[in-house]
């Protein structure tokens, strides 16, 4: 059966830790370990996230303003890149209020409960092969899972010790969306996990290296609706429109962060878009391929320098970096999407968000696993890791293997992603390519005004006519 | 930082794991003790949660992460959620406080110290095999296979018995809906329905 698969993928041994301990020669011991993980939190681990979470905010604006025909932010830095840190600084400097009558402490605890959760999930994330904060993680992704959970608690809290009505209410719609949301959220990762059958993220990223036809989402046609449904659900569980009941404007004043000001309020846009990349990154890990690009170079490259007679730490040092590179660059691209549906789509009502979850996205779910575990059943994939138990690109090879079935869907559903793909990135370029340019808009606004010759001819001819 | 240090087995390694150990127990057992002495249910509920965090902590200490991960989703993340719900779906006032009458406090500390000497009892007379951590005792694919496989059917006989909670639940639901003659309530109802 499918189901009793060995576990292929050997555990790396972690690069950087062996780069430093081994090759520099600094002894092992509580000391210098001790000291090694402080400096990768220090360092690396707090500088990204706060770099990604400052820039995310400072693109949402950008993008936001180029949806609305504005500019967006361009005045602190070049094209506006240090807003974010110029608006840390400002909002450092406000006044702190606490509520009078609400719960002072769950009032004060309620940003770092919201806060922590979403920075803890970057543990797991697989940036590449040996750049991963904690390697021998073996449930990273369901660790992801239930650290995200966590972080509802604080919005909650937050709506509570506000002791404000609109606070409580934001509240509690997040709280039912989330309980809701959570359902298809974790049925679609298991989609996804049933073709590979482990949750160790590293792992999961080496069975997707062999180039776009053994990404995830592309393994078989329940796989390529579940990224969908993931990705619907992710936006709910996330509070990103037009899932954003909790803090809509137009309704709550700003929902459940009404009453918190300056850096406690900063904290909450920390979180949340620490968690989108999160999400986005469980995404691009999950479905699609990870660190690796669309051609199977980097893995090929990666089992190359790894085995015997062929070994370099140089070259693996390359790999891990373009990785780093790459799986940013698709976390990243998923943000995109989910700004461009931020500025894009209304807010539907409550009743509407759980309608959607429960009859619609719930059932969809369900039965993309019951016929994921049919396919599964029925049509045997391709087991173990490319490049190192057999060549994704040799198709006779697949054929010749009894992998026929599974690699023509793998390359169909591949040719339809590729086409989505393509058809998107023409449709921004041809509005990017025939629209005004937004300054040209700004400073000379008479072309909107101007209609077209032949109306204008035959409106002024009616005028004449008339008078 | 915790499975570095699991790496090493010198003894200073094992006094850093003693001292993680430490934190989490005090973060589980401190915030146990505020559970307890809390009136206000909504604290009670935040102190519940940092107490099951600090034990997936110790859980997460013992290398058994899937464990921590389940003590956090089931615990952390559903309990929670839904013992909020409660709250504030059940109480009148926003600030409802625990007002307990004496004899129940006399009844609970009797079986509290009865508890703590039996428990206390049987840590003192076991006798603990001193073994260093395995990692990856518990690989999560055979978990499910197990679970799945051997357990089939008490696994199925307690899902029903979820299955029954969540039929009750809605029936408990509908039955208060029923009661509840808000003509306004029923009108704004009719509306929503027509607008969806």
């Amino acid at each position: 059966m499918h189901l009793a698969m060995p576990i292929l993928a050997q555990r790396s041994p972690p690069l950087v830790q062996s780069l430093i301990f081994d090759e520099l020669g600094i002894p092992r011991n509580t000391l210098t370990t001790a000291a090694y993980s402080a400096v990768l939190v220090a360092g690396p681990f707090l500088i990204l996230i706060s770099l990604v979470a400052m820039f995310c905010i400072w693109w949402e604006r950008k993008v936001a303003g180029h949806m609305q025909s504005r500019i967006g932010p361009n005045r602190v830095g070049p094209i506006g890149l240090l807003q974010s840190l110029a608006d840390g600084v400002k909002l450092l400097t406000k006044e702190d209020l606490v509520p009078p009558f609400g719960d002072g402490l769950l009032f004060r605890l309620a940003p770092y409960l919201a806060f922590a959760p979403a920075f803890a999930a970057f543990l797991a994330l697989p940036f590449a092969p040996d750049m991963t904060f904690e390697p021998n993680l073996n449930v990273g992704l369901f660790w992801i899972l239930a650290i995200l959970s966590v972080e509802v608690m604080g919005v909650i809290l937050a709506g509570w010790a506000s002791n404000n009505k609109w606070s409580l209410y934001g509240a509690m719609r997040e709280a039912c969306q989330i309980v809701s949301y959570e359902i298809p959220l974790g049925i679609s990762i298991i989609v996804g996990l049933m073709c590979v059958g482990t949750l160790n993220m590293i792992e999961l990223g080496h069975y997707q290296g062999g180039g776009i036809h053994t990404w995830l989402i592309y393994r078989n046609p329940f796989a390529f609706a579940a990224f969908f449904v993931y990705f619907i659900a992710s936006l709910a569980s996330n509070k990103r429109a037009p899932f954003d009941l909790p803090e809509s404007e137009s309704e709550l004043v700003a929902g459940f962060h009404t009453e918190y000001s300056g850096l406690r309020w900063s904290f909450f846009f920390f979180a949340e878009y620490g968690a989108m990349f999160v999400v986005g990154g469980i995404q691009a890990a999950l479905f699609l391929g990870g660190w690796h690009d669309p051609f199977g170079i980097l893995g090929y490259f990666y089992n190359h320098f790894r085995t015997p007679g062929s070994e370099s730490t140089a070259g693996l040092l390359a790999v891990n970096v373009i990785g780093v590179a790459i799986f940013i660059s698709k976390a990243l691209g998923i943000i995109f999407v989910q700004m461009w549906i931020r500025w894009t789509l209304p807010r539907p009502r409550i009743d509407q968000v759980l309608y959607a979850c429960i009859k619609v996205l719930l059932p969809l779910a369900c039965l993309l696993l019951l016929g994921c575990a049919l396919w599964h059943w029925l049509i045997l994939e391709r087991p173990g890791i490319p490049w190192r138990d057999y060549n994704p690109w040799d198709f006779a090879g697949w054929f010749h293997a009894g992998f026929g079935a599974t690699l023509v869907t793998q390359v169909i559903l591949a040719l339809i992603g590729l086409a989505g793909f393509a058809a998107i990135i023409g449709w921004v370029g041809y509005a990017a390519m025939t629209g005004r340019n937004i300054k040209q808009r700004l400073t000379d606004p008479a072309p909107i005004d101007e209609a077209p010759e032949s109306l204008v001819t035959t409106a002024t001819t009616a005028t004449t006519a008339a008078t | 930082m915790a499975f570095l240090l699991a790496q090493l087995d010198t003894p200073e390694a094992n006094a850093a794991n003693a001292v993680l150990f430490y934190l989490f127990a005090l973060m589980a057992g401190g915030s146990a003790i505020a559970v307890v002495i809390s009136r206000n249910i909504v604290r009670t509920a935040i102190a519940l949660l940092f107490t099951l965090m600090g034990v997936a902590g110790l859980y997460f200490l013992l290398s058994a992460e899937f464990l921590a991960a389940v003590q956090l989703v089931v615990y952390a993340g559903g309990t929670l959620i839904l013992i909020i719900f409660g709250v504030m779906l059940t109480s009148k006032s926003p600030y409802s406080r625990f007002e307990p009458k004496l004899g129940e406090v006399m009844l609970a500390i009797s079986i509290a110290v009865v508890l703590m000497f039996a428990l206390t009892l049987g840590v003192t007379k076991t006798i603990f095999k001193d073994e260093p951590i395995k990692t990856d005792v518990y690989p999560v694919d055979k978990l499910g296979q197990v679970l799945l496989g051997d357990y089939l059917v008490p696994f199925e006989v307690v899902s029903v018995l979820l299955l029954a909670v969540m039929i009750g639940a809605a029936y408990l639901a509908k039955a208060r809906r029923r009661e509840g003659e808000d003509p306004r309530l029923t009108e704004m109802s009719k509306r929503a329905r027509e607008w969806s």
